[in-house]
């Protein structure tokens, strides 16, 4: 009976969204329905990973069809911890958005697609068809650029053409690579196909193939010559909507090139060479990109860059050590980036402006909010103990391990440019006292009691986990051993869709 | 009938590619879409063309004659063209409220988040 029950995720996130279409005009409903349906969704969540945890991987196929005919759902380790920081994340994105939203753009519908678009990352996360994952995309950036575009000011609808141009191109390149995997072997399933990709004969076809993967997972990820939809575009959409991006979309990508490269690809010197030299190119530029950034959410944009460098760093070493870094690295960026935009948007509501020539004295006003973003800062830049600093800890020995001396020079320089970025964002927001000429649009203060508990709490809820996974590293080490051994040996992925 | 719809698919490839790098917000859209029947076709004629063999097995036969038309490829191109056929609705009306904003079709002059603010 357990089988069914990996579906939870994905449908209670449609039967949310179903009511919230129902409750069109009603917004009050649409927020409960929201809150209520994340947290229940995170519950269901939880009983899963505990599940996969204790008993491995375990299948569901649809309509009962044998692998490797179905369209089948695996939850495996790896796919199960995604969903579970997804959850994480929506719970808190769901109860900011109840508050930090304008009335309007719930009027048009944002949390019906919020859902989806959550649904649509829970369906990617656990699928274990190649072609059903495209169909997962699909739902993600459909749902993406509606929630792009809604409110539709100049800015916001520039950025979502350069996004939609952009994601539908990377859409075309994996749909592309998808013809010509079937082509080759005749099968979609994706333990199937590692098992057929062995025999193939034309391994230059492979490689080409491979290579398609990566421009299309890598478009969506933001890697280096790639990447320049995203600094233009997430810091259009409102705070919650950027959480939610910042935080999980480009992660997907991440994901994607962790599991096509393990089950179906096994990375070649090629690969992995083209893997390096993209990451350490991707963490200078987005350094640099961020140095002289005054917006704070267009600093945070390219801190996302930055930092889906040092994961794809972690693939391209593709060792044992490497990976563990790199998981480790997807569970503590998840949680950090998603609360990054949440803050951004919480000086937002304290402030009106989110320029930092505009911005100061906060700290004097508000000491207790500020001493929960500095947790939260110090977490992204990586200071001990905090959950930045072990992942680190992990690529800096694999990347001397493996004498890759660019990688080691890249993180360093990166993780110093974060410091000093988020070293300068402190002075000049917390401490600087405020511009003489700036009128302070404060719409905080004047809030009802349950709204500012509903704004912080969120924030609270991602920074209590982000020092949770600083301060209780042996647990996620220990998750991302066994991830990294899965990925490393299929084997039991392939048996559990199999049932050997 | 597989050589000429090669051709054709290199053809569309060779126009959508052409057309992406206009300068134009409308020859984007339409590259997009040349690109997107480009794909479909590849992967059509990555499935091997049958002629005329349904895969139907006959009430006598237990086992299927071997050489059929593959429905794998045709259930995947159907899938596709759906969810192109979204994206480029809605594309189209996207296209539409930035032309109203910005009154150009030059993919140049959309640089408002970038001039905003450093």
């Amino acid at each position: 009976m357990m089988g069914n029950f990996i579906l939870a995720p994905v449908f209670i996130h449609l039967l949310i969204a179903i009511f919230q279409l129902i409750a069109w005009r009603k917004t009050v409903t649409q927020r409960i329905l929201s809150v209520g349906g994340a947290l229940g969704a995170l519950v269901a969540t939880i009983i899963l990973f505990r599940q996969v945890y204790l008993n491995g991987t375990f299948t569901v196929n649809a309509s009962n069809w044998e692998a490797p005919f179905s369209i089948i759902f695996v939850a495996d380790l790896l796919g199960v911890t995604m969903v579970l920081l997804t959850s994480i994340a929506a719970f808190a994105v769901s109860m900011f958005s109840a508050t930090g939203l304008s009335r309007q753009r719930m009027l048009y519908g944002y949390f019906p697609i919020f859902h989806f678009l959550v649904m649509g990352l829970n369906g990617a996360f656990l699928t274990g068809d190649i072609f059903n994952l495209y169909v997962w995309f699909e739902v993600i950036i459909i749902s993406s650029f509606v929630l792009m575009t809604l409110g539709g000011r100049k800015n916001q609808l520039e950025g979502a053409l350069k996004y939609m141009s952009m994601n539908i191109l990377a859409s075309m390149f994996f749909l592309t690579g998808i013809g010509i995997l079937y082509g080759m072997t005749g099968s979609l399933n994706m333990a199937d196909l590692a098992i057929k990709m062995h025999d193939v004969q034309n391994r230059s076809l492979v490689g080409i193939t491979s290579v398609f993967f990566i421009l299309g997972f890598g478009i969506k990820s933001a890697v280096f010559p790639l990447y320049f939809w995203l600094p233009s575009s997430y810091h259009t959409p409102p705070s919650a909507v950027a959480a939610t991006f910042g935080g999980l979309l480009t992660k997907v990508g991440i994901y994607a090139i962790l599991r096509v490269n393990s089950l179906i690809f096994i990375p070649d010197n090629f690969t992995r060479t083209l893997l390096m030299v993209i990451a350490v190119l991707t963490i200078l530029t987005g350094t640099f990109g961020a140095l002289n950034k005054t917006n704070i959410r267009r600093l945070f944009s390219y801190l996302i860059v930055c930092h889906i460098g040092f994961m794809v760093g972690g693939i391209a070493m593709f060792s044992k050590l490497a990976l563990m870094g790199t998981l480790f690295y997807l569970i503590h960026d998840i949680m950090v980036k998603t609360n990054m935009f949440l803050i951004s948007g919480v000086i937002m509501q304290l402030r009106g402006v989110v320029t930092m020539e505009k911005l100061g004295g906060l700290y004097k006003e508000y000491p207790k909010i500020s001493l929960l973003i500095a947790i939260v800062l110090l977490s992204l830049v990586g200071i001990p103990p905090l959950s930045g600093f072990w992942p680190k800890v992990y690529l800096f020995r694999e990347a001397f391990n493996e004498h890759q001396y660019f990688f080691v020079g890249a993180l360093i320089i990166g993780s110093l440019a974060t410091l000093y970025v988020i070293a300068k964002l402190w002075a000049e927001v917390f401490w600087k006292e405020v511009p003489a000429d700036v009128v302070v649009d404060n719409k905080f203060e004047p809030m009802p009691f349950l709204r500012k508990v509903l704004l912080i709490v969120p924030v609270s809820i991602l920074g209590i986990v982000s020092v949770y996974i600083g301060l209780n590293a042996e647990v996620i080490i220990q998750v991302a051993d066994r991830i990294a051994t899965e990925l490393l040996d299929t084997s039991s992925y392939i048996n559990a869709v199999f049932k050997n | 009938m597989e050589l000429l719809l090669i051709l054709v698919l290199g053809l569309l490839y060779a126009g959508g590619v052409y057309f992406i790098l206009r300068r134009s917000m409308v020859k984007l859209l339409l590259g997009i879409m040349l690109l997107g029947s480009a794909t479909n076709i590849l992967i059509f004629v990555l499935g091997a063309i049958v002629k005329g063999k349904p895969p139907i097995i006959d009430a006598a036969a237990n086992v299927m004659d071997p050489s059929y038309a593959d429905p794998v490829p045709q259930a995947l191109i159907l899938t596709a063209i759906v969810i192109s056929f979204a994206l480029t609705a809605f594309a189209i009306v996207l296209l539409k409220r930035v032309y109203a904003l910005v009154e150009t079709d030059d993919l140049d002059n959309l640089n408002t988040p970038e001039e905003e603010d450093i």
